[in-house]
């Protein structure tokens, strides 16, 4: 029955069809995170392997959860779940919120880069 | 002392730094192929959904009206080391985001303008805004095959670009060619902020 529903769902679900829930539904049509500004190149990683069955997230908080098992920009979980930015900003707040993601902001908010960091910039991109 | 880049934090995971360099230029100029030559994925596409109130919309009495525009970005990543990470930011192409341009903008270590001698004009509106900015920029003039080749000194006068702006040629598809781009724009961003802490 299992292997028959799953052939169901791919029987009505294409690309074609878009997305099928506006990018907003997926925060509860909240437009603004509880907490945190993230910027698109702040980095976020899980804090933990999996989520607490009684947290009270959805699928799309799990699936962040997952990719940043490795440390995932702003950005790139935006293009992974093909949601907006402004989205996944308000889902990343309900995670730090509970703790089950770390985030690192980047130099913006921390002034101009250091001297060592464009040395190291030149010294990686000659490395390709 | 070197406070590097990492960050021990509170769990003990060290967390690297992220980056960013811009690459701007019109529509078609090449920067995602650029983003994708040097990227360790293929190029990402973000898009931020943005309200603006509606203007011109016929008389809904005092309604709020608004519409929502996407804004698309393509990205790439290049991890630098296991504590730096840099991402490059191909800009929106329509002039009238300009804060999304803004946000993307805020603490760059700079921007790589890709020019197409076909339509030069089309670069204009990123010079006059990182100049504007103070955000340290080169030209890269991508060698489209059947585009007529120009000396890079009637690129600069064409762009009327300040002397100390770089200017140079590239193969937006190539790796080597966009790497070089690259460092050139650091080693430039290096010199811009060498003769700001001098002054």
């Amino acid at each position: 029955m299992a292997a028959q529903g799953e052939s169901a769902d791919h029987q009505w679900m294409d690309d074609h069809a878009g997305p099928v829930v506006r990018p907003y539904a997926v925060t509860g049509g909240r437009g603004r995170p509880v907490t945190g500004t993230f910027d698109l190149i702040s980095l976020v990683t899980a804090t933990r392997d999996d989520v607490p069955p009684k947290a009270g997230l959805g699928p799309e908080h799990l699936t962040i959860v997952g990719l940043c098992q490795r440390v995932q920009s702003v950005a790139e979980i935006a293009a992974h779940l093909d949601l907006p930015v402004g989205a996944v900003r308000v889902l990343l707040g309900d995670l730090v919120a509970r703790d089950l993601v770390q985030i690192r902001e980047p130099h913006i908010t921390l002034g101009p880069p250091e001297h060592s960091i464009f040395e190291a910039v030149i010294n990686g991109l000659r490395a390709l | 002392m070197d406070y590097g880049h990492s960050e021990r934090q509170a769990g003990g995971v060290v967390l690297p730094t992220a980056i960013k360099i811009l690459i701007a230029g019109g529509f078609g100029a090449g920067k995602t192929t650029l983003v994708g030559a040097v990227s360790e994925t293929r190029p990402l596409r973000t898009e931020e959904v943005l309200t603006e109130s509606g203007v011109g919309i016929d008389d809904l009495e005092g309604v709020e009206a608004k519409r929502t525009t996407t804004v698309a970005m393509d990205f790439g990543r290049i991890t630098i080391s296991d504590d730096l990470v840099l991402y490059l930011f191909g800009t929106p192409g329509q002039d009238r985001f300009w804060f999304v341009w803004d946000e993307l903008a805020l603490g760059a270590i700079g921007a790589v303008v890709l020019a197409d001698t076909r339509r030069l004009a089309d670069c204009f509106p990123a010079i006059d805004y990182f100049e504007g900015r103070g955000t340290p920029f080169l030209v890269a003039v991508n060698c489209f095959e059947g585009a007529r080749r120009y000396r890079l000194d009637e690129v600069r006068a064409a762009l009327n670009l300040d002397p100390e702006v770089p200017v140079l040629l590239c193969d937006a598809r190539q790796r080597e060619s966009a790497k070089e781009v690259l460092i050139m724009l650091v080693e430039h961003a290096i010199k811009i902020r060498n003769a700001r802490h001098a002054d």
